[in-house]
């Protein structure tokens, strides 16, 4: 201990009497650590935004029914053709209804399972949209309003009115922002569709809808279930489709296959309808981590050469050293502990300057269509990356250092005294 | 082992490898009496300094035996060694050699705080008697770089003697001064020998001061004559 504290004492004043490279090292520390934090902070934002814009409105598990060949024909149940070959031309696929058979049974059971968080029950139309002469494909979805608000962040996407409209007004609507935009319409006008069948109908606008996808806004409104299945003829029980939110979205997987091994309906877990998501997150994480490190090697590499230097000017000192009966194990350390100071400083030098960096970017506006939830670019602060910034900033430098300790310990110190 | 000598040697033989293997050192067998004042004297080449550095414990590549205050010291490993040079050795050389970023004081207190036997207020206590004896005190909290080249040889003498070592080595120890400095050093050298009973070891090739030790040691072509 005491043996200690007087190699750390001998490290300090060889780093104090020559302030100028000990700080340019230091810094190059810093700005490693410090570019590290702030693209990390700020691409595993972009990130979780990204992420965030699809996985918050995208249901877990989406339930709907599907027209799809038979996955067993007539012909293959046949017994006394069961060991033939058999070739089927033209297969068609079996006739579906769109709506989810016994709809209500399957959410009531959706809603007390025990992975679930909740369950909506949708039921889509297609319409048209009527301007004048002219005919806009659109899709109205019949949703329940205070479940999507509650499970998908439905109200985030509402850019003007109010969305509980829906469930205080009759006949009411929240309008897509291209189709307004198409049909100069803005809150509390009315607009006509008409269904399938030629009915039409007059909807009051209670609110405007923008999810950042242009082919989503030009053609998708919202109304009521009610309303929807009334536009549609049907009755109450009638539903096209469920969404599903589990409180584990690992779970997604396994139950959606179960729904679909148990029930007469398709089930599309989050994971194979995204499939291309997660990839893209990787690879952006994969190249920060690449750059990031690069510039850390940079700084280690800066060190390294610094202490080597000083190695070389430091040659005297050292003989002295040994030859006043320090070990070469003592002048190792002296300059490891050289290396770790410039490390520890430098390090959190680089945390400070890139929280600081971070609040910067996470109070620039950052406005953009596309996105009308974000009013400033994301940043992700998560303390992880604080904590692996300093412990490699340390490893890093305990590495550079490592090595022209080593070349300290084993000098010589008489070659050094006769060499004079 | 002759129980009179502080420092002694048995056939001590030493090979330079490159750029050709070369004798430098033929059975050197000698004897460091305790309280004696030695010269070693020869020209330059004869081996003189290589012998010393052997003798100080630095250098470990030799063949014979090494014998150090009546411990065998020839198989220790280096941190052992090390200890042994700390404890009962001390070292002036002909370049000052202090660490020049230290102050004066830091300088001689360094080897003490190494051993670890007192408190560093204790330390500092001695290094001011040390100091104040080679009448140097005043500059105690100089920066070593700030000293001239006489006042440095005596903070390196202060050093040499702050853990009350058995043998004071010496290279050279008055080569770099002008002739009133090397006045000056060698007349503390030789205080020291007879007031304290310090056992000193000098290379030198000044043959006038060499004639003022206890005794002369003569080398020529890496043997003792």
């Amino acid at each position: 201990m005491k043996e200690l504290r007087l190699i750390v004492d001998i490290s300090r004043t060889h780093l104090v009497s020559r302030l100028k490279q000990t700080t340019v090292a230091a810094l190059g520390v810093m700005f490693g650590i410090g570019t590290y934090i702030v693209m990390l902070s700020f691409m595993t934002g972009l990130n979780q935004l990204l992420d965030g814009l699809v996985l918050n409105r995208t249901p877990h598990i989406q339930i709907y029914s599907e027209s799809k060949p038979s996955a067993v024909q007539p012909v293959e149940m046949y017994a006394p053709f069961a060991d033939d070959r058999h070739i089927i031309h033209s297969i068609k696929p079996d006739n579906q209804l769109e709506r989810i058979h016994n709809a209500l049974h399957l959410l009531d059971e959706l809603r007390r399972h025990h992975q679930v968080e909740g369950a909506t029950p949708q039921a889509v139309c297609k319409v048209f949209y009527l301007g004048g002469a002219n005919k806009f494909n659109g899709l109205l979805n019949g949703i329940e309003v205070g479940e999507e608000m509650r499970l998908f962040n439905f109200r985030d996407y509402i850019v003007a009115g109010d969305v509980t409209t829906l469930l205080t007004r009759p006949n009411s609507i929240l309008i897509g922002s291209g189709v307004a935009a198409k049909l100069s319409l803005s809150v509390g006008d009315r607009v006509q569709v008409s269904g399938d069948n030629g009915t039409v109908f007059s909807l009051t606008i209670g609110g405007i809808f923008q999810s950042g996808l242009i082919e989503v806004d030009e053609v998708q409104s919202y109304v009521s279930l009610r309303t929807a299945q009334q536009i549609l003829g049907e009755g109450r029980n009638y539903i096209s489709r469920i969404h599903v939110k589990l409180t584990d979205i690992d779970d997604a997987v396994p139950l959606a296959q179960y729904i679909g091994r148990n029930y007469p309906v398709t089930a599309l877990d989050i994971k194979a309808a995204n499939a291309q998501f997660d990839t893209g997150s990787d690879i952006r994480t994969l190249i920060t981590y690449a750059v990031s490190i690069t510039l850390l090697i940079v700084a280690g590499f800066g060190i390294y050469n610094i202490l080597n230097m000083f190695i070389y000017e430091k040659m005297n000192d050292i003989a002295i050293l040994k030859a006043t009966g320090f070990t070469g194990q003592d002048v190792q350390w002296m300059f490891i502990s050289q290396a770790l100071t410039i490390g520890v400083v430098g390090g959190l030098l680089g945390l400070l300057i890139g929280y600081v960096g971070s609040v910067i970017i996470d109070r620039t506006p950052f406005v953009t269509e596309a996105l009308p939830t974000v009013d400033t670019y994301p940043v992700n602060f998560a303390p992880m990356y604080y904590g692996i910034g300093i412990v490699f900033a340390i490893s890093s430098t305990f590495l550079a250092g490592y090595l022209p300790a080593r070349k300290a310990k084993k000098i010589d110190p008489v070659e050094v005294i006769r060499g004079r | 082992m002759n129980k009179n000598c502080i420092l002694e040697t048995n056939a001590i033989n030493k090979y330079f490898e490159k750029p050709v293997r070369f004798h430098v050192l033929k059975d050197i067998s000698l004897c460091l009496h305790r309280g004696e004042f030695v010269s070693i004297m020869g020209k330059s080449g004869c081996g003189k300094s290589t012998l010393l550095y052997i003798l100080s414990t630095m250098d470990t590549n030799y063949d014979g035996q090494l014998i150090i205050d009546g411990q065998d010291v020839t198989h220790l490993t280096r941190p052992q060694l090390a200890g042994i040079r700390n404890e009962k050795i001390g070292f002036v050389f002909q370049f000052h050699y202090l660490l020049p970023e230290f102050s004066v004081l830091k300088n001689v207190m360094l080897p003490a705080l190494k051993l670890g036997r007192k408190s560093p207020a204790e330390v500092r206590e001695d290094a001011l008697n040390r100091l104040e004896m080679l009448d140097i005190k005043g500059q105690a909290h100089k920066k070593a770089s700030m000293l001239s080249g006489g006042q440095k040889q005596r903070v390196a003498i202060a050093r040499a003697l702050i853990n009350n070592p058995k043998i004071i080595m010496g290279d050279e120890p008055t080569g770099n001064l002008d002739s009133k400095n090397s006045e000056n050093v060698f007349s503390i050298l030789q205080q020291l020998s007879a007031d304290h009973q310090l056992s000193l070891l000098i290379v030198t090739h000044d043959l006038d001061m060499a004639r003022r030790t206890d005794r002369i040691i003569q080398m020529e072509d890496g043997a003792i004559v």
